[in-house]
């Protein structure tokens, strides 16, 4: 059996979402290349909405596919909903994640949460 | 699909003219080597002439082999029970800081026995120099243990440089030829070692089988008690077919040695001067010519060995990578920081190691796959877009 599900399998062959947001609202970058993986996100907000999410991954296949989901769980939720998408739901929608995998490669949520109060951070800073 | 492995380092297939030599062993020829009927003869005649076999592709004598059920075992096997062996002299262990996690974790358990271990560094080729090794010897050291090549880079260890610094010393000197033997000429009395562990699946025998040879002479505390199998040095029932699989495969390695080499060697080269030139930022890792005949290893920069093995496997092509991502610990691989590469470039380790199936034609296979699956990590790296920001930046 491989290792990976096929849904991390889907997401990891064709993530969805990759790349940067020009001018971005907010941007959250977790890891670093020691651990083996690195995620940058980049949001655009909306009406307290995330229009758009985008992201760059260094690491592993689950890495990626963690990252694509994340991506596509958060596109078009608001900001609150956003800040509910953990590590474990997003091992679920994957259908699983192998189990030494589960901490390394699922930073994702950390992610696109740093990115999200950055955005915040900004706000209550009064935008340039 | 075209299907290319090229993990060979991992484990070679089985050859079909060893699994004809082995089919017997799981069928009428079933006896217990140690009894002493029709039954158990015909088992223990087979032991003895793969027994001969394996000692003839070492240059060795046939007394000196033990078979054990893995290169890990040999290992194992080697460095605690020479250690155990010799503690009256002392309790100093010299290795290097390459070594597969065999030798370097039965050290690590000697450690916790009393035992003190000091690790020799390696070149950027991951070399380890002999004068290195004689600054570590002490009054005390007891065993020094420098694996003959790395499976990981492809490097080739001067062991005979190294051997005649412990022979003055009169220090046991075990090598772990788990890559070389059978893929490269191994001489045991050339190369001037006590001790050295070999596989069967490196050279196209079975799998969960190997063997230690040893010294005439050199004493060995067993690590498994029971009968007396292997002179009493390995207790344990036989594992029959597979030693005589492992026979058979050191009858044909002798046998087709040099053509092996002759033909796999230019296809390592074509490839280890090819991939870098196809793709920028790349490294190749080892030494560039004192290698393992079917060796090309590689970091690529911006991106991680795990997604590239990953991609490379869904067109077919079967590799390695010393990444962290892929090793169960979870940590870049020892030998590459050894080497003095950073854990960033560490990650993007790959390793294609050949066997003697692969043609010219596989490897154009993965000289055309190879650089538009870097390109698509490249194009998702945020190293890569930093990195590509820094340049446009400085222009």
């Amino acid at each position: 059996m491989p290792i990976y599900s096929e849904k991390v399998m889907d997401h990891f062959m064709n993530p969805r979402n990759v790349g940067e947001i020009k001018n971005p609202d907010g941007v959250g970058e977790v890891g670093n290349p020691v651990c083996g993986d690195m995620m940058t996100f980049y949001i655009k907000v909306k009406d307290n909405r995330l229009e758009d999410v985008k992201f760059r991954t260094f690491g592993c296949g689950a890495a990626i596919a963690v990252s694509s989901m994340v991506s596509e769980m958060a596109k078009g939720k608001t900001l609150d909903e956003a800040m509910k998408i953990t590590p474990r739901s997003v091992a679920d929608k994957l259908e699983g994640l192998p189990k030494q995998k589960f901490h390394c490669s699922n930073l994702g949520a950390q992610a696109l949460n740093k990115a999200i109060k950055d955005y915040l951070s900004k706000e209550k800073g009064g935008r340039k | 699909m075209r299907k290319v492995y090229l993990d060979n380092a991992a484990t070679t297939p089985l050859l079909s003219e060893v699994r004809e030599a082995m089919m017997p062993y799981l069928g009428d020829i079933f006896g217990n080597p140690s009894s002493l009927h029709d039954w158990g003869d015909g088992a223990r005649d087979a032991i003895g002439h793969a027994r001969t076999q394996v000692a003839q592709l070492i240059n060795a004598d046939p007394d000196e082999i033990i078979f054990t059920g893995s290169g890990t075992e040999s290992n194992n096997f080697a460095v605690k029970g020479l250690a155990l062996a010799q503690q009256a002299k002392g309790k100093h262990v010299v290795i290097s800081a390459i070594e597969h996690f065999s030798v370097l974790h039965s050290a690590r358990t000697l450690e916790k026995w009393g035992f003190e271990v000091s690790e020799v560094p390696v070149d950027i080729h991951g070399v380890v120099d002999p004068d290195d090794v004689l600054q570590q010897i002490r009054k005390d050291t007891i065993l020094v243990s420098i694996m003959h090549a790395n499976g990981e880079m492809g490097t080739i260890e001067p062991i005979q440089e190294i051997a005649r610094i412990t022979r003055e010393r009169k220090i046991p000197f075990h090598t772990d030829a788990v890559a070389t033997v059978g893929t490269t000429p191994v001489n045991v009395a050339e190369l001037g070692v006590d001790a050295l562990s070999l596989a069967g699946n490196q050279f196209y025998g079975p799998k969960g089988v190997g063997a230690l040879w040893i010294r005439k002479g050199v004493r060995i505390m067993p690590l498994l008690d029971g009968g007396i199998q292997e002179e009493g040095r390995r207790a344990g029932t036989e594992n029959v077919p597979a030693i005589v699989g492992l026979g058979k495969a050191a009858e044909l390695a002798k046998t087709h040695m040099a053509d092996r080499i002759k033909r796999l060697t230019p296809l390592r080269d074509h490839l280890l001067k090819e991939l870098p030139g196809r793709i920028e930022h790349v490294v190749v890792t080892g030494h560039p010519q004192h290698r393992l005949p079917g060796h090309a290893s590689f970091c690529v920069e911006f991106i991680e060995g795990e997604s590239m093995l990953m991609l490379l496997n869904s067109k077919g092509i079967a590799v390695s990578s010393g990444s962290a991502c892929t090793s169960r610990a979870l940590k870049a691989s020892h030998v590459l920081i050894a080497m003095g590469l950073s854990h960033e470039i560490a990650q993007g380790s790959i390793l294609f190691t050949l066997g003697i199936d692969n043609t010219n034609e596989d490897i154009d296979y993965v000289l055309e796959t190879m650089p538009p699956i870097v390109d698509r990590l490249r194009q998702m790296s945020p190293l890569y877009a930093k990195f590509s920001k820094t340049v446009k930046g400085g222009k």
